[in-house]
């Protein structure tokens, strides 16, 4: 009898401790995604906004029209172009850094860290402003630092051939230090008697980090890869303030593109299915990670 | 030699990585067109604080400032009472679903913010509530990394300190508060570090649902700001620094909660 009373308790509090956020998620997360679903089904545009009424099914329309849209392919197109030079890039600059600080020489081991990791806590919209002028042609300090070495003036954010190179230098910039955190925790995890061992048999340095600390560090490395892939095709505020989406498009990505027609010109129905678009990739992307680790 | 070697890299890629701030700092304390020289002047030869005056009388980015630092507070404080509830219920409690409903919560992770956003604008305008601070407290309430975090955590409490609080007459509340909370103070911590640096740094939502001046945070004020001054980098080099120092200073603060978040999230997936 009393263990009943108990359940019954049980199931009364779990309800009130569970419903405050699982109500919230489900309203403001679950409900948004489905409706977004269905609207990408849909004419939805500035007429629809004032009366629903206006609003029809299209069936698969919007996303034939992706197919022929050429500004949509062109921000995926440069999307993909950053992610795939900025993931990797990102990727081994952290680990570099990780194993650099994970050295037993190293002294003062806490600010060195402190001083990677700064970037990644600021305001990333500051930060973009602050490259912008970083990158100017002909004040900027990256070009004149660059002069000293021989290298003439960049127009970095006005040539369309370095503009994204440019926005990928600040994203490897503003990260690395996140995921060097991530790859120190993994390397502090890899027993030290393994590198005894190695070193007993005469291994060197580039030995032991491809078949001690590469083959340790996969699960770390894997989901570094992850999370920096899905973050780096939701780009949007970097080429906003940088260069809204110029020059010639170069650095238009998907997200700034769903901004734009959703919420500048109000093809929500459109904009809805370029949202899509980005899901099925991010999640197409996750599938082939998760594979290209279990193969190996 | 070769800790020299490698301790003169360290020093060098710091720099390096710091010298973006350390332009910035120096650039806010010019005087109109000091920044734009060449070669670059990297100390202002005449310190002034006609940039960071000019922002908060003319361009009133006080009220921004507080549009910021208000919002942040607010949906850290709801979200940290949110998700501990259910970060305890899900570690704690035993009910029908428990790992279904869990593990619905941890796939759709994957799902990107941006797919929400036009439902949710329209929602929310429907509410009347666009252009309103409702439109950012709203959406932040709950989210399902914080209930994640803090349920991994709360998980390692031993179930014997809450059989004993219950022999001794303690409700589901009691315990939630007197052993819960206190027991979880290092995660809760870290997630109200994430949630406040989150908040304070977004940048893509309020843009959408904040038309008004008066009511936009920092990073939209700023990127409005950019529109005008494009040419003036000692201004929006203070704007720059007014953005970033507040949430400098709470990490620099909390830096070891901060990190130690990092590394739990990343080594447990």
């Amino acid at each position: 009898m009393k263990k009943l009373d108990l359940n019954k308790e049980n199931i009364r509090s779990a309800v009130i401790f569970l419903s405050p956020a699982l109500l919230s998620i489900f309203i403001f997360f679950f409900i948004p995604v489905v409706a977004a679903f269905i609207i990408s089904f849909t004419d939805f545009d500035i007429y629809s906004i004032g009366d629903y009424a206006n609003i029809s099914f299209i069936g698969v329309r919007n996303y034939s029209r992706l197919f022929q849209d050429v500004l949509f392919w062109t921000s995926l197109k440069n999307t993909f172009y950053f992610v795939v030079l900025a993931g990797p890039l990102s990727v081994a600059v952290s680990l570099f850094a990780a194993i650099l600080l994970n050295s037993k020489l190293v002294k003062f081991k806490g600010l060195f860290r402190l001083s990677y990791f700064i970037p990644v806590v600021t305001t990333l919209v500051a930060v973009a402003i602050v490259w912008r002028f970083i990158y100017h042609p002909k004040f900027g300090i990256l070009n004149f630092a660059l002069s000293f070495i021989g290298i003439n003036p960049i127009d970095w954010l006005g040539d369309p051939n370095w503009a994204m190179p440019a926005i990928v230098i600040m994203a490897v910039w503003k990260n690395f230090g996140y995921n060097m955190i991530i790859f120190l925790a993994g390397l502090q995890n890899i027993p030290s008697h393994l590198y005894e061992a190695a070193i007993m048999e005469g291994a060197n340095s580039w030995q032991q980090f491809k078949s001690i600390t590469l083959p340790m560090l996969a699960p770390t490395t894997l989901f570094v890869s992850l999370i920096t892939m899905i973050g780096f095709f939701q780009l949007f505020a970097e080429p906003y303030i940088m260069t809204q989406g110029g020059p010639m498009n170069s650095t238009l990505s998907i997200v700034q593109y769903m901004y734009q027609e959703g919420f500048r010109w109000w093809n929500i129905g459109y904009s809805a299915s370029i949202a899509f678009a980005l899901f099925f990739i991010i999640f197409i992307g996750t599938i082939i990670q998760f594979k290209l680790r279990k193969d190996e | 030699m070769k800790k020299t070697i490698l301790h003169i890299f360290l020093i060098v890629t710091s720099i390096i990585t710091l010298s973006p701030f350390i332009w910035m700092l120096s650039a806010s304390f010019m005087a109109d067109g000091h920044a734009n020289v060449y070669p670059p002047i990297f100390f202002p030869d005449a310190f002034t604080l006609m940039q960071y005056r000019n922002l908060f009388t003319r361009l009133n980015v006080s009220s921004n400032f507080l549009n910021s630092l208000f919002l942040s507070i607010t949906v850290t404080v709801i979200s940290l009472l949110f998700n501990s509830m259910a970060g305890y219920a899900f570690a704690k409690f035993r009910f029908k679903m428990k790992d279904k409903i869990f593990n619905l919560l941890l796939s759709s992770m994957i799902i990107p913010a941006q797919v929400t956003m036009l439902p949710l604008f329209l929602m929310l305008k429907s509410m009347g509530l666009i252009n309103s601070y409702y439109a950012i407290i709203i959406p932040g309430m709950a989210n399902i990394f914080g209930i994640f975090l803090i349920r991994q955590y709360a998980i390692s409490i031993p179930d014997s300190l809450i059989e004993s609080a219950k022999i001794d007459g303690a409700n589901d509340f009691q315990i939630y508060y007197r052993i819960i909370l206190p027991l979880c103070m290092p995660i809760l911590i870290t997630l109200a570090l994430f949630t406040f640096m989150g908040t304070w740094n977004d940048f893509m939502w309020p843009l959408i649902v904040l038309t008004d001046n008066s009511l936009y945070t920092l990073p939209v004020a700023l990127a409005n700001l950019m529109l005008e001054h494009s040419k003036d980098p000692e201004l929006m080099m203070a704007g720059s620094v007014i953005t970033i120092i507040p949430v400098l200073i709470v990490f620099l603060f909390l830096q070891k909660y901060y990190i130690s978040g990092i590394m739990s999230g990343g080594v447990k997936e």
